[in-house]
């Protein structure tokens, strides 16, 4: 029962890694831009809403409503004004900047915040479940985490393959200059897909903020999980990201659940070992397509 | 006729490299003009230029009046200038039908819609549901005009249509041309198909490393002078 437990966590834990890959996954398929601050902006995402709920005192729900605009606007003009100086065919000038921007952060976060470890509460939810049996409870917090990532990926998925933006979205990703020829504005496009990855990255930072504490310099762990959920997927694949996610969250609870009988791998040990042997075995990802 | 399109002692290229030089060309309202030339020769390079992927360094270009130089290519597509380019370029992730759509992008209104662009082509009509990128020459070269039509364009740049094409799928497509440019379109063909191109245009300009070698109306050019300024001998 402990190994069935484990794989449903596992499951549930997946849907917040699916998040955090989802904004890396479309910065990378519209931009092909590898953005390594990616999880000190889920850190950033999740300090926004600490400081909502002390300022205006209301719910973290709340704090959805305030923080996901504010990433959005910073994500445009990140990509407006900075990062849009370093794309070209050279890939090395936005990994550093964007490396850059990443240490940046997780200063600014430690002089404002300092290293305490915080955390966001969602009050009696954080402890309420689903009992299945007498050995299987369902988290309901968790649950509603895999449902938004669900949703957000189908949505995401919904706008890119139906609407007129969607399609010159897809567009800028196959070919830049024909799609200028269209009368599409790339840099504007590229501004859009960086404030939607921003968004979506504070989604799920204060997602993770409510599950577990946080504290600044916690970013680059949270993007290493992103990075593997959107490898073990496959590059390109939404669908891919999800899946990507939930078997690296069953991998890490399967590890865990191995240590605790057995005394050896430990839960992220064994999810960086699936990741590696994706990346030998199915280097394109579960979903991705092969070229 | 006024002039719709004037370039004027235009220089481009890419990085260090130069392709055009000085070179200049007045198309007007209403005509068809072919450019001819051999590889290399810059032709490509002037077409990118004008609808503004490639940056000029030097000389002006001027569409009805207005300055182009100073406008980004994705605003060129709105004053109505459209560029089928060199090896069709459709979106492979798309269909045939949304890589029509996105030719609508700028939104210029007018008589091309996806309705008549599928009279024109009935055969897109049939595969407008598949990828583009499982399509043949011929049908990607349709793809593509339609594409630029669906823009709305008074001037469409044609880019090697021909080019990889089969001789029945080429002619197919130039008796679609007195089509397109019935409804006062005007159009710049290149081409490195002399026939096909004297048979459309009523003007032809030969360019020659970079530079306008000949020019003239097709019934003026005789064979030796065409061949020495295609040829440079």
């Amino acid at each position: 029962m402990d190994w069935v437990n484990a794989v449903i966590q596992g499951i549930l834990l997946g849907g917040l890694y699916a998040l955090f890959a989802t904004g890396l996954s479309l910065a990378f398929g519209v931009l092909r831009f590898v953005n390594l601050a990616h999880g000190d902006l889920a850190i950033l995402g999740a300090y926004l809403a600490f400081s909502s709920i002390s300022t205006f005192d209301v719910s973290v729900w709340a704090t959805f409503f305030i923080v996901v605009p504010i990433m959005f606007a910073i994500g445009y003009v990140a990509q407006r004004g900075l990062f849009d100086f370093t794309l070209g065919e050279d890939p090395l000038p936005s990994i550093l900047v964007s490396f850059g921007l990443g240490v940046v952060i997780q200063n600014a976060l430690l002089v404002h915040y300092s290293a305490t470890d915080r955390g966001l509460s969602v009050g009696s939810l954080a402890t309420e479940s689903i009992r299945v049996t007498n050995d299987i409870s369902i988290g309901w917090f968790p649950v509603i985490i895999l449902l938004v990532a669900v949703a957000l990926l189908g949505g995401m998925q919904l706008f890119l393959s139906f609407t007129p933006l969607g399609r010159a979205f897809r567009a800028v990703s196959d070919d830049r200059d024909t799609a200028r020829l269209m009368g599409i504005n790339h840099r504007n496009l590229y501004g859009l897909a960086m404030g939607i990855a921003f968004a979506t990255v504070a989604v799920a930072g204060i997602f993770l903020g409510s599950r577990t504490t946080f504290a600044p310099a916690q970013g680059p762990s949270q993007l290493l999980f992103a990075f593997e959920a959107v490898v073990i997927g496959g590059l390109g694949s939404l669908w891919g990201t999800l899946l990507g996610g939930i078997v690296l969250g069953v991998a890490q609870t399967v590890g865990n659940q191995v240590d605790v009988d057995y005394g050896w791998v430990g839960g992220v040990l064994l999810g960086h070992l699936v990741f590696l042997a994706v990346l030998a075995f199915r280097p394109s990802g579960l979903l991705g397509a092969k070229s | 006729m006024t002039d719709l399109l004037s370039v004027d002692g235009l220089d481009a290229g890419y990085g260090d490299f130069q392709a055009l030089f000085d070179l200049t060309l007045r198309v007007a309202e209403g005509e068809t003009v072919a450019i001819i030339g051999a590889n290399g020769a810059g032709k490509t390079t002037l077409l990118r230029a004008v609808a503004g992927l490639v940056r000029a360094s030097g000389g002006g270009i001027t569409f009805a009046g207005q300055d182009l130089l100073t406008l980004p290519a994705h605003k060129r597509v709105g004053l109505g200038i459209a560029l089928v380019p060199e090896g069709r370029r459709l979106f492979p992730s798309l269909s045939v039908r949304e890589n029509l759509l996105i030719g609508g992008h700028a939104g210029r209104r007018g008589n091309w819609t996806l309705d008549s662009v599928l009279e024109l082509f009935p055969l897109l009509k049939l595969i407008q549901r598949r990828s583009s990128a499982t399509l043949s020459g011929g049908e990607q070269q349709m793809v593509a005009i339609g594409r630029a039509l669906m823009s709305n364009p008074r001037l469409v740049l044609l880019d090697e249509v021909s080019l990889g094409l089969a001789p029945t799928v080429v002619k197919d497509l130039y008796a679609a041309l007195p089509t397109v440019v019935s409804g006062g379109m005007t159009a710049v063909v290149v081409e490195q198909d002399i026939g096909q191109a004297l048979s459309v245009a009523d003007r032809v300009y030969c360019m020659l490393e970079g530079r306008v070698s000949l020019q003239g109306r097709p019934d003026e050019l005789d064979h030796s002078q065409i061949t020495t300024a295609y040829f440079g001998m």
